[in-house]
């Protein structure tokens, strides 16, 4: 977690000296999550997208496409297919604002300050996926509450649901980073934000969240088989609605740590180099 | 714990890290690249513990990008530096337990509010909460901004900004404090605010290295001068010795009637006053131009001026500006700006950055 398990490893003394404790590390980020979450307070608005999406979303598809689906009056169970989707969709939408935000909050000259204090610099990255995860998890109860509010029932049990959203959580986290990554990389919001369409909309479509992939092509099919976003929303409605949930679940925790272990120490480093 | 992890009192961090002879910043031929741009093109400098070091350079000069590296923002192409006794390189962690930095454009968060905004900074510096929200209010009350603590940053007044900014650099009680371009863009209210908190600070111990366009700026905060251009130093000294080389302040003397230019002229030449030489004469402006370096030459001017009986409408002093420094220590004017002007070295960052 902190700056310097991404660095190489100094053996030196006067090296380690100065080094920032884990103790200390965490009451930084808690002091950086504060002040993010403190901006979310001082722009409310900047959390419709958490609120508002989810409910457009679920009425959305579950009236224009559930008919369709699952034939008229049975919109009741694409609703049980479709929450689990959405909330796997979740993280990406919410991943795709951090982007936007870091490219944004880095150009200010507050970044300078943190950059000049004894602080570990990942810590300013973590506090941001810390609060995001916060949001993300304010974008699944509202999604929930709706889903339920419509009819959606969790056939297992409610620690399979804790379950679900913590899965949802991990995954969700992990794309931060490539779009932290992402909004350190590009220059402006905008072509974050064109970039992150660019990935988005055929991995979110491209994948078993919104229907089947079973009537899918050949070709398509494949492609849902190692799209992670299938991964994550299969094992998500195995755990709320019953099934074999081992392999989704494991294959999700796996791309989770595969996307961390390579874009974090990447956008820490990134991060650190730029002026 | 790691030892260097309680900050509280840094200053105490110097005596600790020096041990160098009294430099708190001691730079060697520091060298910074931008592509093709030489910013840095082997800067030699030394602060002395407890004083301000000046840096006086027209924009694009490699001020900003020279506070940069001390401050660990841009790692230096070659050369040495070391603050506090710290290598910019080698102990960058160590380093910035030890310094403040406050640049031309405020670094604090403008939708936070001012309170909120110091309070981050002491929790950074590892003050325990009731440490942190006592600091922060002791700084918002010594920067007259008490009043303003609530309010977001965002809707401060650019002085205002800028005491929260300093503020927020002072939370930590550095030894070493980088002012960059502290009071430019400021009206002369605040400009003066904010000089009385750089002499408190340097009062309390604190070692500043001030970069200015101004020589009234310098001339008004600091021990030492260095000025630079196009990366390199091209003169170094005391205040009094460079004023000296300058000519210190030039007077200007408005006669009720201007036919009466050339006389005064003639009378000041004639007089042989103490150290005044090369008094001239002004047709366009209707003004005699006096060249002086202290009060008491003031005086005699003046004094001669009115026991010979002219009638005076205006005197003024001014001191000499960038151009005439340059002038006078290098025998050639300041290089002019680059064409995108005060933004260069940042310019110059983003464009390595992106």
């Amino acid at each position: 977690m902190s700056a310097a398990t991404v660095s190489a490893p100094a053996a030196a003394a006067p090296a380690r000296e100065g080094r920032i404790g884990l103790r200390a590390n965490l009451r930084h980020i808690g002091a950086l999550a504060r002040r993010n979450a403190l901006q979310i307070k001082a722009d409310p608005e900047s959390m419709f997208d958490a609120v508002i999406m989810p409910i457009i979303f679920i009425l959305l598809f579950t009236y224009v496409f559930g008919g369709s689906m699952a034939g008229k009056g049975h919109e009741q169970e694409y609703l049980n297919y479709l929450v689990p989707g959405l909330m796997a969709m979740q993280g990406m939408n919410i991943a795709m604002a951090v982007g936007v935000g870091v490219n944004d909050d880095f150009k200010k000259g507050v970044m300078d300050r943190f950059r000049t204090m004894p602080i570990a610099r990942s810590s300013v990255l973590v506090a941001k996926i810390v609060v995001e995860v916060g949001r993300m998890l304010v974008a699944t109860t509202i999604l929930l509450g709706m889903g339920f509010a419509l009819g959606f029932s969790v056939s297992t049990s409610p620690l399979h649901l804790l379950a679900a959203v913590a899965l949802a959580m991990v995954f969700g986290a992990s794309l931060m980073w490539i779009f932290i990554l992402l909004g350190l990389t590009m220059k402006t919001a905008q072509a974050v934000q064109g970039m992150a369409m660019i990935v988005l909309m055929p991995l979110q479509f491209g994948s078993s969240i919104f229907a089947p992939t079973a009537n899918m092509p050949g070709w398509l099919e494949a492609f849902t088989k190692y799209n992670p976003l299938s991964n994550l929303a299969d094992a998500v409605r195995h755990l709320l609605r019953g099934g074999p949930v081992a392999h989704s679940l494991w294959m999700t925790l796996a791309w989770a740590a595969a996307i961390t272990l390579v874009t974090a120490p990447l956008a820490v480093s990134k991060f650190r180099k730029k002026t | 714990m790691a030892p260097g992890t309680v900050v509280g009192m840094t200053r105490n961090d110097t005596s600790r890290g020096a041990g160098s002879g009294g430099n708190a910043v001691e730079v060697r031929g520091l060298v910074k690249h931008f592509g093709a741009t030489k910013a840095l093109d082997g800067i030699d400098l030394d602060v002395r513990e407890g004083t301000v070091l000046g840096v006086l350079g027209p924009n694009g000069a490699g001020k900003t990008t020279l506070v940069r590296c001390l401050s660990t923002l841009l790692r230096p192409d070659a050369g040495t530096a070391r603050v506090g006794g710290y290598d910019v390189v080698a102990q960058p962690r160590q380093l910035r337990r030890v310094i403040g930095l406050t640049g031309q454009y405020a670094s604090v968060d403008e939708k936070l509010s001012g309170f909120e905004n110091l309070y981050m900074i002491g929790r950074l510096l590892d003050l325990s909460r009731k440490e942190a929200r006592r600091r922060g209010e002791e700084m918002l009350e010594r920067f007259s901004l008490t009043e303003a603590a609530k309010r977001p940053a965002g809707q401060y007044s650019g002085g205002m900004r800028r005491r929260l900014d300093l503020a927020a650099s002072m939370i930590g009680q550095p030894s070493v404090l980088y002012l960059d371009e502290p009071t430019t863009g400021l009206d002369p209210r605040t400009r003066n605010e904010v000089w009385e908190e750089v002499r408190r600070m340097v009062s309390e111990g604190a070692t500043v290295l001030l970069t200015t366009q101004y020589m009234e700026e310098a001339e008004q905060l600091a021990h030492e001068l260095t000025v630079i251009d196009r990366g390199q130093v091209i003169a170094g000294g005391r205040v009094d010795e460079l004023k000296a080389k300058v000519g210190g302040r030039t007077l200007q003397i408005r006669p009720a009637d201007r036919a009466e230019v050339p006389r005064m002229v003639g009378a000041l030449a004639q007089a042989r006053l103490d150290g005044i030489a090369g008094a001239t004469a002004d047709e366009a402006e209707g003004t005699v131009n006096v060249p002086i370096i202290s009060d008491e030459q003031l005086t005699a001017v003046v004094g001669l001026l009115g026991s010979r009986g002219f009638a005076i409408s205006g005197i003024s002093t001014h001191l000499p500006s960038l151009d005439e420094v340059f002038l006078a220590v290098t025998g050639q004017k300041a290089s002019a700006p680059q064409q995108d002007g005060a933004d260069t070295d940042t310019d110059a960052l983003q464009e390595v950055a992106a």
